[in-house]
């Protein structure tokens, strides 16, 4: 699960890392007035969506004026912001963080993530700060420092600053950085977050590190012991489709083709994906429909497929374990009644019970194209929509 | 011979009361030598009942002492799955097989290290098996987890993958064309898990009765690019590799919380070319998996 970058900041700031003075706004009144409450004569206004790369796209502006602020509020508030991240359609902004200007002198880049290979928490650190770090770490991965913390033992202060040094913090201010990056190792540790990333991390001309942006990304299977995350979740910031799958507990993600398919199990649901690509077509989504698919998660499932106008075929692959075949073709045939479907349904099924399975399917007298292996299936689908 | 387990193997269910743990403790033992294999279950609540003729122990370590159980299944919720990890651990166990999805990473995190730290202080070292796994069988000999068993046949091929139905599908392919299989294993969809595709790619090659191995894979992770090198230099036997996700997106998370592509070493392209470089027999189409390995043995 994602969260905004002033939710982000709250974060930092409970654990220790300096954040600029800001304020979270929904309106251009309320941007204004925040404006004059923080003071001074330099303000940011900054549109808050889950997606990045949100300055090159018109979504971060720097105002000299309360005018300014009036006027940049109004016209990225409600914009449809496009990004790198957010697809051709762009995120309607629906909110806005208004901060006090940074006396910025150098930034800095660090983030907190997991290592899958020494199974620790990574903290990674770079002199390129305010870049994309795919492409810093592409072109000069030497610029990126790492080191590798025992979840247990934490960043030792030792370690923090050897990092800040490593990536030129001047003197004065390493224990500044050390402060913000065990900030930094500790929220990341306490909230469950699978990600976390502070660029640019900057220095001030005062010798104070601040957090200038924060990206945070959570271990959605930790969040029943995270209210304070769960209570930033943007139900707007999600796909409405993915949202409503996770509803019923299906495992859905939306893609660009015109197959959509059914599969139990994550990994043979990518393999059913990728075989329809062998064959000449895209799939419209992933979609696990998990282990216990009832007749109710089937005619979910097949509700929010078919709600996509992109889809003309469907794809049904269940591999029968300990579900059995024939639960899932009474699922499929009581689904395939109920929402009416009108475009080619391709079914495939293997294992417990297949031959109960298949007859369901053919007695109940719908248009059903069985199909033996994957291959099969797919050429079929592929062939149906053509 | 297989690996990991066999007929002989004496196994404690953490997590055997609740409805998961009873549901899939019966159809283990209702698999091959299952009713002699699983010997005791786990509930500090219930010591000293039993159920379905198995004995109940207030813990695991109480369990193995009384029954000479070797290697223990967790069905456990996420909360307390990572705390029954640790205790099997603390019981000496040579193997813990844990089934439990939705674990916090962060629970992983912590339990895999405190295993490595004590391993590394001489103590025993525990392999676990998952989490997030349909577990692991040795056909005709014992099952030990979610797999359904009727689809497996003895025979000399070994396969492992991180998922649960795409290793049914490896093994169903198998067995419809006559080629049995040694042991299945699946390692789990988690990001911090304990065995690898590399550490089940080193006991297939030393076990004599496996003559090829189909490895299947997914997006995600170094795992099976690690094992790939290593095979290239070590592995005597025939391979079929297939990796999940070619069609996955990156910065989505597909169904496995291990299953991001988080750069560009570890898509599904990146890692098939570098299995194909090491010297496997790959594949784009997962219907081919079992007439490629017979094309090879």
């Amino acid at each position: 699960m994602k969260i905004h970058e002033y939710q982000g900041k709250q974060l930092l700031k409970k654990f220790g890392v300096a954040v600029p003075r800001g304020v979270f706004c929904q309106s251009v009144d309320e941007a204004v007035k925040a404006a004059e409450s923080l003071g001074g004569n330099l303000w940011v206004v900054k549109a808050q969506i889950h997606a990045g790369g949100r300055g090159k796209g018109g979504g971060v502006k720097v105002a000299k004026s309360l005018d300014e602020v009036r006027e940049f509020a109004g016209q990225i508030l409600g914009m449809q912001l496009v990004t790198h991240q957010t697809g051709p359609v762009g995120q309607k902004v629906r909110r806005l963080l208004i901060e006090e200007g940074a006396d910025i002198r150098k930034e800095y880049y660090v983030a907190a993530l997991t290592d899958r290979t020494t199974q620790t928490v990574a903290i990674m650190a770079s002199s390129e700060g305010g870049m994309d770090i795919e492409k810093v770490a592409h072109d000069t991965p030497e610029k990126i420092l790492k080191v590798f913390v025992d979840p247990e033992e934490g960043l030792s202060a030792k370690q923090a600053a050897e990092l800040a040094t490593g990536i030129g913090v001047p003197a004065a201010s390493v224990d500044s950085a050390v402060k913000a990056l065990q900030g930094l190792f500790k929220c990341y540790m306490e909230t469950d977050a699978s990600l976390a990333e502070i660029n640019p991390l900057i220095l001030e001309g005062d010798g104070n590190i601040k957090a200038i942006d924060a990206k945070f990304n959570f271990d959605s299977n930790a969040l029943y012991r995270q209210p304070e995350i769960m209570a930033f979740r943007d139900l707007d910031e999600e796909d409405p489709d993915e949202l409503e799958a996770s509803k019923h507990d299906l495992s859905y993600i939306s893609l660009d083709g015109n197959i959509g398919c059914l599969v139990n199990g994550a990994g043979l649901a990518m393999a059913t994906m990728d075989t329809i690509k062998l064959f000449g077509a895209e799939p419209a989504n992933f979609l696990d429909v998990g282990g216990g698919a009832t007749t109710e998660k089937v005619t979910s499932a097949f509700q929010i497929m078919l709600k996509n106008p992109k889809v003309k075929g469907i794809l049904v692959n269940i591999f029968g374990g300990i579900m059995r075949c024939d639960t899932i073709a009474t699922g499929v045939v009581a689904a395939a009644r109920e929402t009416h479907i009108a475009v080619p349904l391709v079914v495939r099924m293997k294992g417990t019970n297949e031959d109960i399975g298949k007859k369901i399917l053919s007695d109940s007298g719908l248009p059903i194209i069985t199909a033996d292996s994957m291959a099969d299936a797919a050429t079929k689908i592929v062939a149906a929509v053509k | 011979m297989s690996i990991l387990i066999n007929k002989d193997t004496k196994i404690i269910t953490q997590g055997m009361t609740g409805k998961t743990g009873q549901f899939h403790t019966e159809k283990c033992q209702e698999y091959a030598n299952g009713k002699n294999c699983f010997v005791a279950g786990v509930n500090p609540k219930k010591a000293g009942e039993s159920l379905m003729g198995i004995p109940i122990f207030g813990t695991v370590k109480d369990a193995a002492a009384e029954t000479g159980a070797t290697v223990s299944v967790i069905y456990v919720p996420p909360p307390g799955a990572a705390a029954a990890i640790w205790e099997a651990v603390e019981a000496d166990l040579d193997l813990v097989v844990c089934i439990t999805e939705g674990i916090p990473v962060r629970d992983m995190l912590m339990v895999r290290n405190r295993m490595k730290k004590r391993e590394a202080a001489g103590g025993k070292k525990t392999l676990l098996l998952g989490p997030n796994c349909p577990g692991v069988i040795t056909p005709d000999e014992v099952k030990i987890g979610i797999m359904p068993g009727h689809i497996h046949r003895k025979g000399r091929i070994g396969v492992v993958s991180r998922s649960g139905t795409l290793t049914y599908e490896a093994v169903g392919q198998l067995t419809e064309i006559g080629l049995g299989q040694t042991t299945a294993v699946g390692t789990g969809g988690d990001p911090i898990n304990g065995l690898k595709h590399i550490d089940i790619m080193r006991l297939f090659n030393d076990d004599p009765d496996t003559y090829a191995v189909i490895m299947i894979g997914e997006i995600g992770g170094p795992d099976e690019a690690d094992a790939a090198v290593w095979c290239k230099a070590n592995m005597k036997k025939p391979i079929v590799g297939f990796i999940a996700g070619v069609t996955a997106p990156a910065g989505k998370r597909m169904g496995h919380a291990g299953a991001l592509i988080s750069g560009g070493a570890d898509t599904a392209d990146a890692k098939l070319a570098i299995m194909e470089e090491c010297g496997f027999t790959v594949t784009r189409d997962p219907s081919e998996m079992g007439k490629l390995i017979k094309k090879l043995i």
